[in-house]
Formats: C-alpha cells, sequence, structure tokens
C-alpha cells in the first residue's frame, strides 16, 4: 500500500512520459551492459573481472574502452588511461548537475557514483529542484541496477559460447566496434567534432603497426588540437 | 585486466564524478575544458571503433569485420533499436567469413 502511495507520488512528479523513457533506457543500456560481460568473458576474462569493474566505474564507454585496448594486448596502463580520458566528461557533467542528488553529504557522496550522459540528459531536461531530484535518484538507481545485472547475465552468456573459434565464425568479433560505433556516432554531429574524431581515427590506425597496442587511440586525442577540429571553434552545428 | 587497474580506473572516475557535487559553491569549470572533455569523449570512441574494426594484432583484420561494423553505422544513422545494429554486424561479418572472405 506505502509503495503504491509512493509510486504514485512518483509518477505525478516525474511524469509518466519521462518514467518510460528511463525504462526505455535502461532495457537499451542493459543490452549494451549485457554485450559488455558477454564480450568480455569471450575474450578470456574471468566473469568477475567485467562484474567488479562494472559496479565500481559504472561508466559504459570506459569500460568498453579499457576492455578494447587489453583485448589488443594492451598493457594495464593503456587500458586505465583511455578509460580515465573518457570519463573526463564526467567532470563537467558532474557541475552540470551538482544540485541534483541533494545537500546532505552522504547524498552528494552516493550520487556522484550515479552520475552518468543518460542521467544528466533525464536531469537537465527537468525544471525544479524536487523534479531534478526524483529524476536523479530514480534514473541514477534503476540504470545502476540494470547495467550490473545485464553485465552479470552477459558474463554467464559470454562463458557459454566458448571457444575463440566460434566467435569468429559467427562474426562475434565485428559486435565490439559495432557497439562502440553506436555509441561514438550520436556526439559526431556536431561539425568540429566530426572533423577532430576522422583525423583522430585515422592518426590511430597508421600509428597501429607503430606502436604497442592501446597507445594509438590515445594518440588520437592530437585530433582536438587540428585547425578546424576544436570545440571552440566549430560554433556551428552542421 | 588485473584488479588494481579496474581500482585505479573506478577511483579516477569517482573523481572526476564527485568533484562538480562536492566543489559546486567554491568553483567554476572554464568554457573552454568544459566544450573540450565531451568532445575527446567522441574522439576516442571513434578511434577505438575504427582501430577495432580494422586492425588485428598490429595487421589488418581482412574485410568481412569491417563490413559487418559499416553494415551497423547504417543501421545506428537509421536509428534501428541497438539489438538489430549488434545482430547486423555479427551476421554480416558471418556471412561473409562463410562465403570465404577473410
Amino acid at each position: 500500500m506505502f509503495s503504491i502511495l509512493a509510486m504514485r507520488s512518483l509518477w505525478r512528479t516525474i511524469g509518466r512520459g519521462a518514467l518510460r523513457d528511463i525504462a526505455l533506457v535502461c532495457l537499451a543500456d542493459a543490452l549494451v551492459g549485457a554485450s559488455f560481460g558477454a564480450i568480455a568473458v569471450s575474450g578470456g576474462l574471468p566473469p568477475q573481472a567485467p562484474v567488479a569493474m562494472s559496479l565500481l566505474v559504472f561508466a559504459g564507454g570506459a569500460q568498453f574502452a579499457a576492455l578494447g585496448v587489453v583485448l589488443a594486448g594492451g598493457g594495464p596502463l593503456a587500458a586505465v588511461a583511455s578509460g580515465l580520458v573518457l570519463n573526463a566528461r564526467l567532470l563537467p557533467f558532474g557541475f552540470a548537475v551538482a544540485d541534483a542528488p541533494g545537500g546532505r553529504l552522504a547524498a552528494r557522496l552516493a550520487g556522484a557514483h550515479l552520475i552518468t550522459d543518460e542521467v544528466v540528459a533525464f536531469v537537465l531536461a527537468r525544471h525544479g529542484t524536487r523534479a531534478r531530484r526524483v529524476t536523479f535518484w530514480t534514473c541514477g538507481l534503476a540504470l545502476f541496477a540494470s547495467w550490473n545485472l545485464a553485465v552479470a547475465g552477459g558474463a554467464l552468456a559470454g562463458g557459454a559460447v566458448g571457444g575463440i573459434g566460434d566467435v569468429g565464425a559467427l562474426g562475434l568479433d565485428a559486435a565490439f566496434p559495432a557497439v562502440l560505433l553506436a555509441l561514438a556516432l550520436p556526439a559526431l554531429r556536431e561539425r568540429a567534432t566530426r572533423r577532430a574524431a576522422l583525423y583522430g581515427a585515422a592518426a590511430a590506425l597508421a600509428a597501429t603497426p607503430l606502436l604497442p597496442a592501446g597507445l594509438p587511440v590515445l594518440l588520437s586525442l592530437g585530433g582536438l588540437a587540428l585547425p578546424g577540429a576544436r570545440p571552440a571553434d566549430g560554433g556551428d552545428p552542421a | 585486466m588485473p584488479l588494481l587497474a579496474i581500482a585505479v580506473l573506478a577511483a579516477g572516475t569517482y573523481a572526476f564524478r564527485l568533484a562538480g557535487p562536492l566543489l559546486r559553491s567554491r568553483m567554476e569549470l572554464p568554457g573552454r575544458l568544459r566544450r573540450l572533455l565531451p568532445a575527446a569523449t567522441a574522439v576516442l570512441l571513434t578511434a577505438l571503433a575504427a582501430t577495432a574494426a580494422l586492425t588485428e594484432g598490429g595487421g589488418f583484420a581482412g574485410w568481412a569485420r569491417p563490413a559487418g561494423v559499416l553494415a551497423a553505422g547504417i543501421l545506428v544513422l537509421r536509428r534501428a533499436p541497438f539489438p538489430a545494429v549488434v545482430v547486423a554486424a555479427a551476421a554480416v561479418t558471418a556471412a561473409l567469413r562463410l562465403c570465404g572472405v577473410p
């Protein structure tokens, strides 16, 4: 009874449309998470590695980045570096939604771990302190639960598929870059970012036969310094 | 992926997240940095996708895998649901390999 009342109040504060959107995003992220767990385990990692990473890092892009470096034969240092560069965007995001978790220190300490691209998008779309707070916690906790359950499920399923031979014959090695591309493409609508990404990808590809695994991808960040590719120059979204 | 590497990545990530909620009342982030960091994310993800699609052990990975990834990219641009994107990538690659494409 109490939970029905709580649910009804949640319904009114967030709105039916936003709750449905949050559920859909949870579902989409669960599919990404399941593929993360499966790809990590079929690439030879023990199942506890993707599960621990998802609980502690809780950032899909960085998890895939670090995993990609490891699967390509790179060292842990390069894996951590690419994950951290990816997650540096959480710094401005954290400032953008700083008030959403609530005023108490415990709320800020716990809430900080739930900051993701998706939560930021949902919170910034709401107006009013209370609506933002409820949206932040609802979306954050729902994503945390669905992401981690999905990664664990994917890790179990990945163990069932097994041998490397199967992975090649089933084309599963194409799934990983496909997921990365799906994560990157929406951000490439802006012209300056798209240019920087193309320069960076070309540099990374050219450097791959020459440098140890993991470093070519970090080299791609140089694309951001080239003329016409600096985010500050490209005021015109194309 | 050693546990220490996961712990370092987790600690750094948490620090990035916590700075805003903890320091907001005392400081603000410069506008240049605010724009640069999300762009860096997109650049890194694109480079990762390109190298993972085209290379294997420092050399060319063969045509089947990039063809599958290209099909996935087209589906993403057409706003296909995520499972369809991943299945298409694997299916195109597997079908090409079945026909003898490396």
